[in-house]
């Protein structure tokens, strides 16, 4: 087995047995049905489709994806099996794709438990399957993209609650960036076409134009860019630690 | 086979470990001694990659730690300091993970597997958490782990330190058991160690070498070696007449329990004039022992005299 499977397999079943992975899906499936059918108002709109549910997951996320990344390098910092990790023969790349596939697969099981409600709307109606797959799609894209962040983070510091807030920090931030006051913000001060590019870097923008149903080139090649970007990261800054 | 070479790591402007050379030879236990926060930790974090040297380095098996990092590390096995494990997990578990990671092929894995936990004695734990372990069986479950993959080199940092003194028993029965056509690398503050288990000493002391000889020759440098010393209870040893013997340079009363010490002048063997005396004399010995020499004090005398330099 490669040792990027074995870390896989080692990270996914240090979340279920711990309370980690159970308190996490249960929040997530909570909040997710409640923002759902409260604050989005699912049935009042009468339309058949899950907009309600995906507009909602930015925020979902970003207090929940950091609570997930938050131990994956600070815990084996500070319990010293990250001595033992890095003694075993693999490259840090390798261990670091590994502990974030893992907790990717994680968020996805999350994401697939929320089927009652697709069923939900198909029952009620005939919605289209397409926008909700890519939706779908689209949702886990983002859900990794804030994942590379907070494993990055988590590399950064010892601290679980430094790396969770810093990891919120840093995502508040990009899904932000795209929103129209924001920008306003930025156009007295910059040219025009670096508040274009600004705006590009919104997570919220990506996701949005995921969830309409196209899923365009630009779009997957944003949030694929994003996971590699902030995981060489750090890779990076795991070599500086052990370097002097 | 571990080499290092001109081996040095800063932390800013402090040298933890400076130009360290050592060698350790397969079938050799080396011992790796020095006062708490001499550079033996850091040294094995850089043997076994988990550090990078500020220059020099450092070899397993031949390959170069910083060049071929994989291949020394797959001729490595490694015991951290405290044996770090992923207490959340089962020992099984985490023996697996480790033969996976390893890239251990199914049937050999599992062959070396039920060997290891065999030898560890680990049957009865198998499938408890690991945190809820002994101190002692989690050590045992760290060295399972070290040697899973059979490897030609083996690195363990202080294997017996905070063990009961049954537990640091077992652990250096096993670890004699396995020296053989191993090259065994311990680190370790425990001068009972060094008997117990090495074949050649390195002391370090402010990450510089110090000293690098056989625990004999290290005894031979003590003031005690082939001194006599003796009990006598109950009667007046009389220290003119040893002192008179023309071998004797000093004697010693323990003032606590009136042991006598006698120490030989320099190259002479004074255990038969002694004995001869005090059976001329008539004196009841209880009992009467020739001194290898005594490693504390010679540590005490290397690593202070450094102290004192740096």
């Amino acid at each position: 087995m490669s040792p990027v499977a074995a870390v896989v397999r080692r990270e996914l079943r240090s979340y279920f047995v711990t309370p980690v992975a159970y308190v996490f899906l249960v929040i997530f499936l909570v909040l997710a049905g409640i923002l759902t059918f409260y604050a989005g108002d699912f049935y009042q709109r009468g339309q058949a489709d899950l907009q309600p549910f995906f507009v909602m997951h930015p925020w979902l996320y970003l207090v929940l994806v950091p609570a997930v990344s938050m131990r994956m390098w600070a815990e084996e910092a500070k319990g010293g099996t990250l001595e033992l990790l890095l003694s075993l023969p693999l490259t840090l790349a390798q261990a670091m794709l590994g502990k974030f596939f893992a907790a990717w697969l994680f968020i996805g099981l999350a994401l697939l438990l929320t089927f009652p409600i697709w069923i939900t709307v198909n029952y009620l109606g005939s919605p289209d399957n397409g926008v909700i797959l890519a939706s779908y799609v689209g949702s886990w894209l983002m859900a990794g993209a804030f994942l590379a962040i907070g494993a990055c983070l988590s590399a950064v510091t010892q601290s679980q609650v430094v790396a969770f807030v810093l990891t919120v920090v840093v995502c508040f931030l990009l899904i932000l960036v795209g929103q129209p006051q924001v920008l306003e913000f930025f156009q007295g001060a910059l040219p025009r076409r670096l508040v274009n590019a600004v705006a590009h870097l919104s997570m919220l923008r990506h996701f949005e134009a995921i969830s309409r149903g196209v899923l365009d080139l630009r779009d997957l090649v944003y949030f694929l860019l994003s996971m590699a970007s902030w995981l060489t990261a750090g890779v990076l800054v795991l070599d500086l630690k052990r370097t002097p | 086979m571990i080499e290092t070479e001109q081996l040095t790591r800063r932390y800013g402007n402090l040298t933890a470990v400076d130009a360290l050379t050592i060698r350790a030879e397969p079938g050799q236990v080396l011992g790796l001694l020095g006062p708490n926060g001499a550079g033996k930790t850091t040294a094995m974090r850089m043997i076994a990659g988990f550090l990078e040297p500020s220059s020099g380095t450092a070899r397993v098996c031949g390959h170069d730690v910083r060049k071929e990092p994989l291949q020394a590390k797959r001729a490595l096995g490694y015991l951290p300091e405290g044996a770090p494990s992923y207490g959340e997990l089962t020992v099984r578990e985490f023996l697996t993970f480790i033969i996976r990671i390893r890239g251990l092929r199914h049937d050999a894995g599992y062959r070396r597997f039920e060997e290891v936990v065999a030898r560890l004695q680990l049957e009865s734990v198998l499938d408890q958490c690991i945190d809820t372990l002994s101190k002692g069986l989690r050590r045992r479950v760290g060295l399972a782990q070290a040697i899973l993959h059979n490897p030609p080199v083996l690195m363990l940092d202080e294997p017996t330190d905070g063990l009961d003194p049954n537990q640091k028993h077992t652990v250096r029965q096993l670890i004699d058991a396995m020296a053989r056509e191993r090259t065994i690398l311990i680190s370790t503050h425990l001068l009972e160690e060094v008997h117990a288990l090495c074949n050649r000493v390195v002391i370090i002391a402010n990450g510089r070498l110090l000293a690098d000889a056989t625990p004999a020759e290290l005894e031979a440098r003590s003031r005690y070696h082939g001194a006599v010393s003796f009990s006598a209870p109950g009667s007046g040893v009389s220290q003119e007449m040893l002192g008179r013997l023309p071998q004797v340079a000093s004697i010693e009363v323990d003032p606590l329990d009136g042991r006598i010490t006698v120490f030989p002048r320099a190259g002479e063997r004074i255990l038969e004039p002694v004995e001869t005396l005090l059976r001329q004399q008539g004196l009841e010995v209880s009992e009467i022992q020739l001194e290898r020499g005594r490693l504390d004090e010679v540590f005490r005398n290397i690593t202070t005299s450094a102290e004192g330099r740096a």
